[in-house]
C-alpha cells in the first residue's frame, strides 16, 4: 500500500520511461560491469605476460644445457703406455691411472693436426686442455672394458671443456676470459680452427638427461638422470605411504568418526599441518628419522618419509572434500538395502570419490616433487657418479639426490656452465610437473561425476 | 516366539507387524517425536500424514533405524518387529534393514547399471547362488517395480540415465529385490508426475499382497487412495490413528479435521 501511495505522491512510477532509453541507474550499472570486465581482462593479461616471460626465460636459458660440444679424435691405445707386459692382465691394466692416459690424448691431437696440416703455437698440454677433465677417465674406462682393443686406434668423442662449450654457445668470449686461468685466447683460436675442420661439433646431449652429477671442475659432464631416479624413488615412497594412510584417515574421519571435540581438534590440526612450511618437516625428518631412528642420511627413503608427512594433509583434505561431495542419498540408498556402513563406503562412496582422490594425490605428489627445502636439511644432495643401471640398483637406502635439490646445488656453484645446467634442469622438472598436472586434469575429465 | 505369533494369528486375522510403544525421539534437545504408540499391521498399507516438520520422516526412519546415521538423534521407547525389539543392543541394524526396506523421497539410484542397482542388495545378502538366480531376481524385482518392460533391453545402461519416475520405480524394485517384510516409503511420489504417481500407487497396492507398507505422503488423496490405515501426526504427537475411511470421513480430533480440510498445514 505505502509503495503505491509513495509513487503516486511523487507522480512517477518506479520503472517509468521508455525501454529504448537507458535509465541513469542502468547506465551506471552497465558501466560498473564494463569496468569490472576490464579489470578482469587486465589481470589475466598480466598473468599471461608473466607466464610468457617465465617460460621464455627458462627455455632460452636452459635450452643450452641440452646441446654439448664434443671433440672427435682418433686415439691410438699404445700398448707401451697401457700394458707394458703385453699380457692383457686386467689387474695390471687397472694399475695405470688416468695420468697414464693423458699422453695418449696429447698424441692424438698432434696426429690430428698433422693429418689436417695445421701448425699450432700451443703446447700439447694446452691443446689437450680444451677437452673435459674427464677425457682421460673416459679412455681408461673404455680400455678396462675392452682390454683386447689395446694397440688399436679407436675414434673417441670427448666432451669439450666447459669453457670451450661456453665459447661454442656464445656464453664465453675472448673478453670474458681475460682473467681466466683455465683458458686463453690462443686456445679459442685453436678451437675455431678445429671447428672449421669438423673436429669440434655441437650436438644434442642425451647425457644431460640421463647422466649423473659431476664434480665442480667438470660442468660439461653433469646430468640430471641420477637425481631423476632419486626423485622417482621418493615419489614411490610417498605414493606407497601417503595414499593409503591419507585415504584411510579421511574415510575414517569423514564416514565413521563421531562428531566430537576430539575429531574437531584433529580436523583443525590437519588443516594447520597443510600450512606448515616445508622446512619444518625437513628439520623434523632430520631429528626423527636420521638422528633418532638412525636411517641413512641422503637416502631417498628418508626424503620420501619427509615428503610423505608434507603430502599427507594435502591428500587428506582433498580426499575428504571428494568424499563430502558424494551426495548423502547414495549412502542412504546403500544402507537402505541393508549394506553395512563399510560396504556403503567401499562399494558406492569411494568409487564416486576416486577421481577427486586421484587428482588430489597427483597434485600432492607434484608438490612433493618440486619441494627443495626439506631435502637440503636431510642432505639429499648426495652426489653419486654412477649412471642409470647402477644408480637404479642403489635403491632406497643409499645416498641420492633429487631434481630440485640438484638444481639448487648447480645454481649454487661458481661456474656459469653449471648455472646453465640449473636452468636446463628446471625445464625437466617443469615437464614432469606439467605432465602430472595434465594427467590429473585428464583423470578429472575422464571420470566426470555421473549422478 | 513362534508359538506366540501363532497364537496371535488365532486371535486376530490381521497380524501386528510392527508395534511402537511410547517412542520418543530427540535431535539433541529438540523433542521431535513425543510418546507415539502405533501398531502397523502385516499386509496393510499404512499412511503417515501431517503438516511439514511434524516428524513423519523421523518416525519412519526409526522403523529401520536409519536414524542411527544421525549422530545427535536419540530414540527412546520400544519398537517391536514381530515381537522383537529392534533397538535391542543385540540387534545389528544391517540385518534389520534387510527385513525393513526403504524408498526415499528423492529417487536415489546408484550410479551403476540398472542391473547392478537391483542386484546389489541380493548380492550382499547372498540371496542368489549363481548368475541365473540373480538374473531371475533382477527380472522379478523389475517386474514388481512395474518398470521391466521399459528397461529390459537396456539393463546395462546407467540407472541414473532414467527419467525421475522411472528412477523411483527402479528404487522401489531395488527395495523389493532384497525380499523385505516391511517397505517404508518416504514421500515416494513427491518428484513424480501424475502418470508415474499412478503407476507407483498401483504398485503399492500390489505390494500389499506380500508386504506391510508404510507410506509418508502430503497428498490426502493419495493417502485415501492407497492406504487402509492412516496415522495423523502433529508437532511430534500421533494425534489420530485408525481406518483410513474413518479418519477421512469422521475424524475424532479437531486437529485432524482441520488438517484434512486444509485449515492447518
Ligand atoms: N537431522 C536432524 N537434525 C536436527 N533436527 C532434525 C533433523 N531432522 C529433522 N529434524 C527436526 O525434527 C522435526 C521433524 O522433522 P521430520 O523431517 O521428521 O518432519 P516431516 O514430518 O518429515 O516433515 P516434511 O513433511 O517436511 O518432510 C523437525 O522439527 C525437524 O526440524
Ligand atoms: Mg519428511
Amino acid at each position: 500500500m505505502t509503495e503505491t501511495s509513495q509513487s503516486t505522491e511523487n507522480g512517477r512510477k518506479p520503472h517509468g520511461g521508455s525501454l529504448m532509453t537507458l535509465s541513469k541507474r542502468t547506465a551506471r550499472r552497465n558501466a560498473a560491469e564494463k569496468r569490472f570486465q576490464i579489470y578482469g581482462i587486465a589481470a589475466i593479461a598480466v598473468g599471461l605476460l608473466m607466464l610468457i616471460i617465465l617460460v621464455s626465460t627458462i627455455v632460452s636459458r636452459g635450452v643450452g644445457a641440452y646441446s654439448q660440444t664434443f671433440v672427435t679424435l682418433q686415439v691410438e691405445l699404445l700398448e707401451s703406455k697401457l700394458d707394458k707386459s703385453g699380457t692383457r692382465d686386467l689387474e695390471k691394466i687397472k694399475k695405470v691411472s688416468t695420468f697414464g692416459y693423458a699422453p695418449l690424448i696429447k698424441n692424438a691431437f698432434s696426429v690430428k693436426l698433422e693429418e689436417l696440416g695445421i701448425q699450432s703455437e700451443l703446447s700439447a698440454k694446452e691443446q689437450a686442455a680444451i677437452l673435459s677433465k674427464s677425457a682421460p677417465a673416459q679412455l681408461r674406462d673404455y680400455v678396462i672394458a675392452n682390454p683386447d682393443k689395446i694397440g688399436e686406434t679407436i675414434e673417441f668423442r670427448f666432451l669439450a671443456n666447459g669453457r670451450v662449450d661456453g665459447y661454442m654457445k656464445g656464453r664465453v668470449s675472448r673478453e670474458s676470459i681475460a682473467n681466466d686461468k683455465s683458458i686463453n685466447a690462443e686456445q679459442l683460436d685453436f678451437v675455431d680452427i678445429l671447428v672449421v675442420n669438423d673436429v669440434i661439433e655441437k650436438t644434442f646431449n642425451l647425457d644431460f638427461i640421463t647422466g649423473a652429477d659431476a664434480s665442480d671442475q667438470r660442468p660439461e659432464a653433469a646430468g640430471m638422470g641420477v637425481s631423476m631416479i632419486g626423485s622417482l624413488f621418493m615419489m614411490l615412497v610417498v605414493l606407497a605411504l601417503a595414499l593409503p594412510i591419507g585415504v584411510a584417515a579421511s574415510i575414517y574421519l569423514e564416514e565413521f568418526a563421531p562428531q566430537n571435540w576430539l575429531t574437531d581438534v584433529i580436523e583443525v590440526n590437519i588443516s594447520n599441518l597443510a600450512a606448515v612450511p616445508s622446512i619444518v618437516f625437513g628439520i623434523l625428518g632430520l631429528a626423527v628419522f636420521i638422528n633418532y631412528m638412525h636411517l641413512p642420511t641422503s637416502a631417498p627413503l628418508v626424503g620420501g618419509l619427509v615428503l610423505t608427512l608434507m603430502t599427507l594433509p594435502t591428500i587428506i583434505i582433498s580426499t575428504r572434500a571428494s568424499l563430502k561431495s558424494v551426495p548423502p542419498s547414495i549412502r542412504d540408498a546403500a544402507l537402505g538395502v541393508g549394506a553395512s556402513k563399510m560396504q556403503a563406503v567401499f562399494h558406492h562412496v569411494l568409487p564416486l570419490a576416486a577421481p577427486g582422490i586421484l587428482t588430489g594425490t597427483i597434485i600432492g605428489l607434484a608438490q612433493a616433487l618440486g619441494e627443495t627445502a626439506p631435502l637440503l636439511l636431510i642432505g639429499m644432495v648426495g652426489f653419486i657418479a654412477s649412471n642409470a643401471p647402477d644408480s637404479l640398483a642403489s635403491g632406497l637406502m643409499s645416498p641420492n639426490s633429487a631434481m630440485p635439490a640438484q638444481i639448487y646445488e648447480w645454481a649454487k656453484r661458481a661456474d656459469p656452465a653449471f648455472y646453465e645446467r640449473a636452468w636446463g634442469g628446471i625445464i625437466i622438472l617443469l615437464v614432469f610437473l606439467i605432465t602430472m598436472n595434465t594427467v590429473a586434469v585428464i583423470l578429472r575429465r575422464r571420470f566426470e561425476r555421473r549422478w | 516366539m513362534n508359538d506366540m505369533t501363532l497364537l496371535e494369528r488365532d486371535v486376530d486375522t490381521k497380524n501386528i507387524k510392527i508395534a511402537a510403544n511410547n517412542v520418543q525421539v530427540y535431535y539433541g534437545d529438540t523433542h521431535a517425536i513425543k510418546d507415539v504408540n502405533v501398531q502397523i499391521e502385516d499386509k496393510t498399507v499404512t499412511a503417515f500424514i501431517g503438516p511439514s516438520g511434524c516428524g513423519k520422516s523421523t518416525f519412519l526412519r526409526c522403523l529401520n533405524r536409519m536414524n542411527d546415521t544421525i549422530d545427535i538423534c536419540r530414540v527412546e521407547g520400544d519398537i517391536l518387529l514381530d515381537g522383537e525389539d529392534i533397538y535391542d543392543p543385540k540387534v545389528d541394524p544391517v540385518q534389520l534393514r534387510a527385513k525393513v526396506g526403504m524408498v526415499f523421497q528423492k529417487p536415489n539410484p546408484f550410479p551403476k547399471s540398472i542391473y547392478d542397482n537391483i542386484a546389489y542388495g541380493p548380492r550382499i545378502h547372498g540371496l542368489a547362488r549363481n548368475k541365473a538366480e540373480l538374473d531371475d531376481i533382477v527380472e522379478k524385482s523389475l517386474r514388481r517395480g512395474a518398470i521391466w518392460d521399459e528397461v529390459k533391453d537396456r539393463l546395462d545402461a546407467p540407472g541414473t540415465g532414467l527419467s525421475g519416475g522411472q528412477q523411483q520405480r527402479l528404487c522401489i524394485a531395488r527395495a523389493v529385490a532384497t525380499e523385505p517384510e516391511v517397505l517404508l516409503m518416504d514421500e515416494p511420489c513427491s518428484a513424480l508426475d501424475p502418470i508415474a504417481t499412478a503407476q507407483v500407487e498401483e504398485l503399492i497396492d500390489e505390494l500389499r499382497q506380500n508386504y506391510s507398507v508404510v507410506i509418508v505422503t502430503h497428498s490426502m488423496q493419495q493417502a485415501a487412495r492407497v492406504s487402509q490405515k492412516t496415522a495423523f501426526f502433529h508437532l511430534g504427537n500421533l494425534v489420530e490413528f485408525g481406518e483410513t475411511g474413518h479418519i477421512f470421513t469422521n475424524p475424532e480430533d479437531p486437529r485432524t479435521e482441520s488438517y484434512i480440510t486444509g485449515r492447518i498445514g
